[in-house]
C-alpha cells in the first residue's frame, strides 16, 4: 500500500491533566476525502490543529509523506506546510485586507512571481471556487457567511496545496450553500487531485463527497471505514448518530449521489 | 519535484512544436513567466502546437499560463493547439482556463487629493466636536434617569473598573509624577542659584505641579492607559456583535457599558491626581534636599506660602473635566469600530491622539478661566 498523506501514530493531546487525544492513530491517504465527526467537545478540532502544528503534542508521531514532522528542520517544516491549505470554522480571513488581497497574501509571502500574474490566479482562484469577479474588491466584513467560507477556500487554494484541511466547512450555511459548497469540494478535489481531511457534523456532506469517514471518541478513532460500513457498526454512539433522529430517513450514499447530479 | 519548467521550442515543416517538460507548478515561482513569455513572444513561421505529452507536473498555476499563451498565440493567428494533454491536465487546462482579468480601477493620487484629504480632515474634525457634544448630552440624560432608580446603578462595574483604573494604575502614576517632580527641582535648583534665589525652587516645584503638571501628566497617562483599554473592548465587543446583542436585550448600551466607565474616571482621575500631586512634591523634596541642602522640614514649612488651598484646588478641580473628555472620547471611538482588525487598531490609537490633545487644550481654557477669575 502507499504511503498514506498523513500520518499519526500514538498521538497524546493533553490540557493540564484533562486528555483529549489517547494514542490516536490515524491513516489519511493520498486523493481521498476523509470525513471526521465525533461528539461536541470530543477534540476535532483538537487534532486538526495538532496535525496543523498549532497545539503542541505531548506523545506520538505525525508523518506526512512518511517523513515525521518533528525531525524536519524549520525549512522543511515550512515546505510541508506550504503544501497545506486550511479553511478555518470562521473563515479567518484577514479584516484589514480585500478578498483579492487574502488570496495574493501567501503567493505574495512565499513566491517570486509578478504582480500581474499574481492578481490574475487570485482571480482564477476566485472563478474556482465560484465567486463573481466583482467580489475581489470587498473586505471580508461586507461578505454573507457562504461567500466567506468561499473566499477562505480561494485563500487557501492560493499555493496549490495538496492536502486540503476544512473545519465545519458547511456549519453555518443554509442547506442548499451547503449542498453547493460540497458540489464545490468534490469537483475541486476531483479536478486538483487534493487530499481533503474534513471535520464536519453535516451528514449530508458526509454522503456525499466522503470516500471515508472516521469517529472519533474516548481520544481515540473508535472507527473508520466507507460509510457503507459505518452505517453497519453496533457501536452505540455511531449507531445513534447515523440512525437517531437527524440521521434517520437517508437514502443509501450512491442514491443520494445520483439525485444531486 | 525539482524540476524546472521548460519549453523547447522545435521548428518542423510548416509548423513549430512547442514541446513542455518539466514541472508547470507554482513552486517554480517566476520561471513560470520567464518560459510561458518565451512562448507568448514565438515569432517562427508556421502554426504553433503546445506539445504536453513529455509534462510531469501541472497545477492551476501551470494551466493557467500555458492556456494564457494558447489563447495569445490563437489571437495572433499563429496556431495554439494544445496537443498530447493527459486527461487530468485536460480537466485542469479546461477548469483553470485563462480568462483576461480586469486589473481595476487604478487609483491616483495627486497634489489635488492632498488638499482634499486636507480639507476633509478638518471638516471630520468639526463633526467630531458636534458629535461628542451630542454624546455628552445623551450620556447626561441617561445619567439623569439611572439617577432616580438607584436599582440599575451599576455599583459592581463602577467598582470594577474603578479598581482597574484608579488602583492598579497608582503606582506608574506615582512613578511618573516622582521623577518629573524631581526633574523641575533639579533643573530649579541648577538655574535658580546662579540668582541666589534656590530657595525659591520649592515655589517652583509646587506651583508648577499642582497647577499644571500634576494633573495633566496624569490625565494623559490616563488616556494612554485607560482611554486606550476602553476604545479596545468597546471595539471589540462591537465587532462581535456583542453590542447589539445588549441593544436587542433593550439594554442601553451608553447606559450599560459608557456611563460606569465614565463615572468610575471621574472619580478615578482626581484621586490620582492628588496621589500624583503628593509623588512630585516628595521628588521635589528630595532632590532639593540633595542638590540644594534644603532638608525636609524647611521643605514642607516653605511649602506653606506658595501653596493655597485655592490653588490646590485649582489643579485638582481640572481632574474631572479631563476624565469626562477621556471618557467621552474613548467610548465614542470604541463604539465607532467597525469590522476590521485594522480598523480596531485606528480607533485606539485616534481614542489616544485626541484625548491627549484635547487635555491640554483644556488646560490652556482652564489657565485662561483662572486668570480672568484672578485664582
Amino acid at each position: 500500500m502507499k504511503t498514506p498523506a498523513i500520518r499519526v501514530r500514538g498521538l497524546d493531546v493533553a490540557f493540564g491533566a484533562r486528555k483529549v487525544m489517547d494514542g490516536l492513530d490515524l491513516d489519511i491517504r493520498r486523493g481521498e476525502v476523509l470525513g471526521f465527526v465525533g461528539a461536541s467537545g470530543a477534540g476535532k478540532s483538537v487534532l486538526t490543529r495538532t496535525i496543523l502544528g498549532l497545539q503542541p503534542k505531548q506523545a506520538g508521531v505525525i508523518e506526512v509523506d512518511g517523513r515525521d514532522l518533528d525531525k524536519l528542520t524549520a525549512q522543511e517544516r515550512g515546505r510541508v506546510e506550504r503544501g497545506w491549505g486550511v479553511l478555518f470554522q470562521q473563515g479567518a480571513l484577514f479584516s484589514s485586507l480585500t478578498v483579492r488581497q487574502n488570496i495574493e497574501a501567501p503567493m505574495r509571502e512565499h513566491l517570486d512571481i509578478s504582480p500581474a500574474l499574481r492578481a490574475e490566479l487570485a482571480m482564477l482562484k476566485l472563478r474556482l471556487v465560484g465567486l463573481p469577479p466583482d467580489a475581489a474588491a470587498k473586505f471580508p466584513s461586507e461578505l454573507s457567511g457562504g461567500m466567506i467560507k468561499r473566499a477562505a477556500l480561494a485563500r487557501a487554494l492560493a499555493l496549490d496545496p495538496g492536502v486540503l484541511f476544512l473545519d465545519e466547512p458547511t456549519s453555518g450555511l443554509d442547506p442548499i450553500s451547503a449542498g453547493e459548497f460540497d458540489a464545490l469540494i468534490a469537483t475541486l478535489q476531483a479536478t486538483l487531485g487534493l487530499t481533503v481531511f474534513m471535520v464536519t457534523h453535516d451528514l449530508d456532506s458526509l454522503y456525499a463527497i466522503c470516500d471515508r469517514v472516521a469517529v472519533l471518541g474516548q481520544g481515540r478513532v473508535i472507527a473508520i471505514g466507507a460509510i457503507a460500513e459505518l452505517l453497519q457498526s453496533e457501536e452505540p454512539w455511531i449507531r445513534e448518530y447515523f440512525h437517531g433522529p437527524r440521521g434517520a430517513g437517508r437514502g443509501a450514499p450512491a442514491k443520494r449521489r445520483m439525485q444531486a447530479s | 519535484m525539482s524540476e524546472t519548467p521548460s519549453a523547447d521550442i522545435v521548428a518542423e515543416t510548416g509548423a513549430t512544436r512547442v514541446a513542455y517538460g518539466g514541472q508547470w507548478t507554482i513552486e517554480a515561482g517566476g520561471r513560470l513567466e520567464i518560459v510561458a513569455r518565451r512562448v507568448d513572444d514565438l515569432t517562427d513561421a508556421g502554426e504553433a502546437v503546445l506539445d504536453l505529452s513529455r509534462l510531469d507536473g501541472l497545477d492551476t498555476a501551470g494551466a493557467w499560463v500555458i492556456s494564457r499563451s494558447r489563447d495569445r498565440l490563437e489571437e495572433s493567428g499563429r496556431g495554439g493547439r494544445i496537443v498530447g494533454a493527459r486527461p487530468e491536465h485536460a480537466t485542469l487546462l479546461r477548469e483553470a482556463a485563462y480568462a483576461p482579468v480586469d486589473p481595476g480601477p487604478a487609483t491616483h493620487r495627486g497634489a489635488a487629493s492632498l488638499l482634499g484629504d486636507m480639507g476633509e480632515s478638518v471638516y471630520l474634525a468639526g463633526r467630531d466636536l458636534v458629535a461628542g457634544l451630542d454624546f455628552i448630552g445623551r450620556i447626561v440624560v441617561v445619567a439623569l434617569k439611572g439617577a432616580l432608580r438607584p436599582r440599575r446603578w451599576r455599583l459592581t462595574s463602577v467598582a470594577f473598573h474603578l479598581e482597574h483604573m484608579g488602583l492598579r494604575g497608582a503606582p506608574l502614576i506615582l512613578m511618573i509624577n516622582f521623577f518629573v517632580g524631581a526633574i523641575i527641582a533639579q533643573q530649579g535648583v541648577i538655574q535658580l542659584s546662579r540668582f541666589g534665589a534656590s530657595s525659591l525652587t520649592v515655589n517652583l516645584v509646587a506651583i508648577l505641579t499642582l497647577r499644571e503638571l500634576g494633573v495633566m501628566l496624569t490625565a494623559i497617562m490616563v488616556a494612554g492607559r485607560s482611554g486606550s483599554a476602553i476604545t479596545a473592548e468597546l471595539g471589540a465587543m462591537n465587532m462581535r456583535e456583542e453590542i447589539d446583542a445588549l441593544r436587542v436585550m433593550a439594554l442601553d448600551p451608553l447606559e450599560a457599558l459608557a456611563l460606569p466607565r465614565l463615572i468610575a474616571l471621574i472619580v478615578a482621575l482626581p484621586l490620582l491626581t492628588f496621589l500624583g500631586d503628593i509623588a512630585a512634591l516628595t521628588g521635589g523634596m528630595l532632590v532639593t534636599w540633595g542638590y540644594g541642602g534644603v532638608n525636609p522640614h524647611a521643605f514642607w514649612g516653605e511649602l506653606q506660602y506658595p501653596i493655597s488651598v485655592t490653588r490646590f484646588l485649582s489643579g485638582l478641580g481640572k481632574a474631572p473635566f479631563m476624565a469626562l473628555v477621556i471618557g467621552v472620547i474613548a467610548t465614542m471611538e470604541g463604539f465607532a469600530v467597525q469590522g476590521s482588525a485594522e480598523s480596531l487598531g485606528r480607533r485606539v490609537t485616534a481614542s489616544v491622539v485626541k484625548s491627549i490633545f484635547s487635555i491640554i487644550v483644556l488646560d490652556g481654557l482652564f489657565a485662561m478661566f483662572y486668570a480672568a477669575v484672578n485664582v
